[in-house]
């Protein structure tokens, strides 16, 4: 199990943290977010509940935008807009 | 953010399919029915299990909420440092100011069952190590219960370190460690005349505790008051915990949620108001979370009034009166007490978990203060409070289940090596400070002793150094993988 982070294609990437629990699933968010550039779009994909609560707020503080959000099963699947 | 997105997706999803469709609901109403079961069973052998039944009732209602508010005052702290979020900080103030009214109703009542901590530098120490150990943990020790119960093998870990790590530090004898103590520690521990078996001059805690901690004050802000209705009200409550409770929040906000709601508003020369609607933003920012603190606050004020009321109507001061009552003398302290705070509280139990179970294995774990003059070493069937952190996780995967949250997550060996050894660290400055994050610190600022204010000082410098620590561990583990 280890962080996957990809880019997809131009200004589409991927974190995959799948399996990690508090802090990293928000750290690592944090970090991802501070290598993107405005307008390029993160895939996230985690499962630990109370992250998504953290990460909700970083982006409302940061301006990012949730564009989509799947939370099935414990999974969750979230596309976020960089300000 | 969408709002549409945010209300389309917050709470329970909506299923066109019967309730009982899901197996999720069907674990969580097997769980509710065996806990009443249970409770209907020890109630036909004896009305007075009900002591008991109060804790574990409790404790599912704290599951409850700490689940659905993910409110884990790991998250408090280092959130705030790591990612800047104050979410849980502010969920954490709100539950400090609704609990310390209930608690000071339960006061005015007379049947408030709290007791001060000493105050002393050991709070700072204690809980420094214990705020740097939860930041490596992913949970305090409440967190770390309700994350058991969504199925996190990881957050169970923790609890085994903090059970067992905590069994064997109160316990170590002598050797090199007593090298450590102040001569002055072991001179006033002996001058205590405990009974011998006790051995208080050996081993670093009993000198710890009868040589230091027992020369200490703990008081609280009503002590200063000559009214009850005024000591509870005014002195605990409004003095102790919501004036600070209020000033933190507005450092919370200017600190770490100002510049994003002036820039989100486009707003560029506020004013008072502008300020003021900023605070009320960053409280109803996370709706759960705050939700999850109010009913806290309530529920744990709740609990300290029913246990006050059950302690008068049996005339006892501790459950292990009630217990030789029943004919159950095993494993009381020598004074024929157990740990029973009468409110809520994490890691005794937890400690005494590990004692029981290493005392069963042969280990020496009564002759010391913690365990052989206080608390004792129950069977965990008949362990109240033990039943209150088992209510905990039931309560935490009841709502999991229903809210289609609950998965086992099976740890990586970094995640298992960071629970154990952040967990006995959480352990370890648990006992120092007397305490963990809700004992030494929620149950302490709410009923207007300040040693909770100082324990919470003390786990921000340790989150912060925390934080830290983790920052280079993951750039040193993870920097190239993250490379664009």
């Amino acid at each position: 199990m280890a962080v996957k982070f990809e880019k997809v294609s131009d200004h589409d990437y991927t974190l995959d943290v799948t399996g990690y629990v508090c802090p990293h699933p928000q750290m690592y968010t944090k970090k991802v977010m501070g290598k993107l550039e405005s307008g390029d779009v993160l895939t996230l994909m985690f499962d630990n509940p109370s992250s998504g609560e953290s990460i909700m707020a970083m982006c409302e503080a940061d301006g990012d935008e949730l564009i989509e959000r799947s939370d099935d099963g414990g999974s969750f699947r979230w596309r976020i807009r960089k300000a | 953010m969408s709002s549409d997105v945010k209300a389309a997706t917050m709470g329970v999803p909506a299923s066109a399919d019967a309730w009982y469709g899901h197996k999720g609901n069907l674990y969580a109403l097997a769980i509710v029915g065996l806990v009443t079961l249970g409770s209907v069973w020890s109630l036909a052998q004896d009305l007075r299990w009900v002591y008991l039944l109060v804790y574990i009732w409790f404790g599912i209602g704290y599951g409850i909420f700490l689940q659905y508010g993910r409110f884990c005052m790991a998250s408090a702290v280092r959130d705030l440092f790591a990612v800047r979020v104050p979410r849980m900080a502010v969920g954490m103030l709100i539950a400090v100011m609704l609990f310390s009214l209930t608690a000071a109703a339960v006061q005015v009542l007379g049947v408030n069952t709290f007791h001060p901590n000493a105050m002393g530098w050991h709070i700072l120490v204690g809980a420094a190590i214990f705020g740097f150990g939860i930041v490596f943990t992913g949970g305090c020790a409440s967190g770390s219960l309700y994350k058991s119960g969504e199925g996190n093998i990881g957050a169970m870990l923790v609890v085994l370190s903090i059970s067992f790590s905590q069994a064997i530090y109160v316990t170590m004898d002598g050797g090199w460690l007593n090298k450590l103590i102040p001569a002055s520690w072991t001179a006033s521990a002996a001058a205590k005349g405990m009974p011998e078996e006790l051995s208080v001059t050996q081993g670093w805690f009993d000198q710890f505790t009868a040589g230091y901690v027992w020369d200490l004050q703990g008081s609280q802000l009503s002590n200063h008051f000559e009214s009850v209705f005024s000591g509870a009200f005014l002195g605990n409550a409004l003095l102790g915990a919501i004036l600070p409770s209020l000033l933190l929040m507005i450092v919370l906000y200017q600190t770490a949620y100002r510049k994003g709601y002036l820039r989100r508003y486009k707003i560029t020369a506020p004013g008072l108001g502008d300020h003021l609607r900023g605070i009320w933003s960053m409280v109803t920012a996370s709706r759960n979370t705050a939700i999850a603190g109010l009913a806290l606050g309530v529920l744990a004020g709740g609990h300290m009034w029913a246990t006050g009321a059950l302690r008068e109507h049996y005339e006892i001061f501790n459950f292990g009166e009630l217990l030789v009552d029943m004919g159950h003398t095993a494993g009381l302290s020598i004074q024929d007490t157990v740990f029973d705070p009468g409110y809520w509280y994490i890691t005794t139990q937890e400690a005494q978990w590990g004692a029981w179970l290493l005392d069963k294995a042969g280990m020496q774990m009564t002759d010391s203060i913690y365990f052989g003059l206080d608390n004792g070493i129950p069977n965990p069937l008949i362990n109240a409070p033990g039943w209150m952190s088992i209510g905990i996780i039931l309560g935490a995967a009841l709502i999991a289940l229903v809210r289609r949250e609950f998965k086992w997550k099976v740890p990586s060996l970094e995640t298992a090596m960071f629970a154990l050894i952040g967990g006995a660290l959480m352990g370890l400055g648990a006992r120092i400070a007397m305490g963990c994050n809700i004992g030494a610190f929620f149950a302490t600022v709410t009923n207007g002793d300040m040693s909770g204010w100082v324990f919470l000082a003390g786990m921000a410098v340790g989150g912060w150094l925390g934080v830290k620590g983790f920052n280079a561990w993951m750039n040193w583990r993870a920097g190239d993988d993250l490379a664009i």
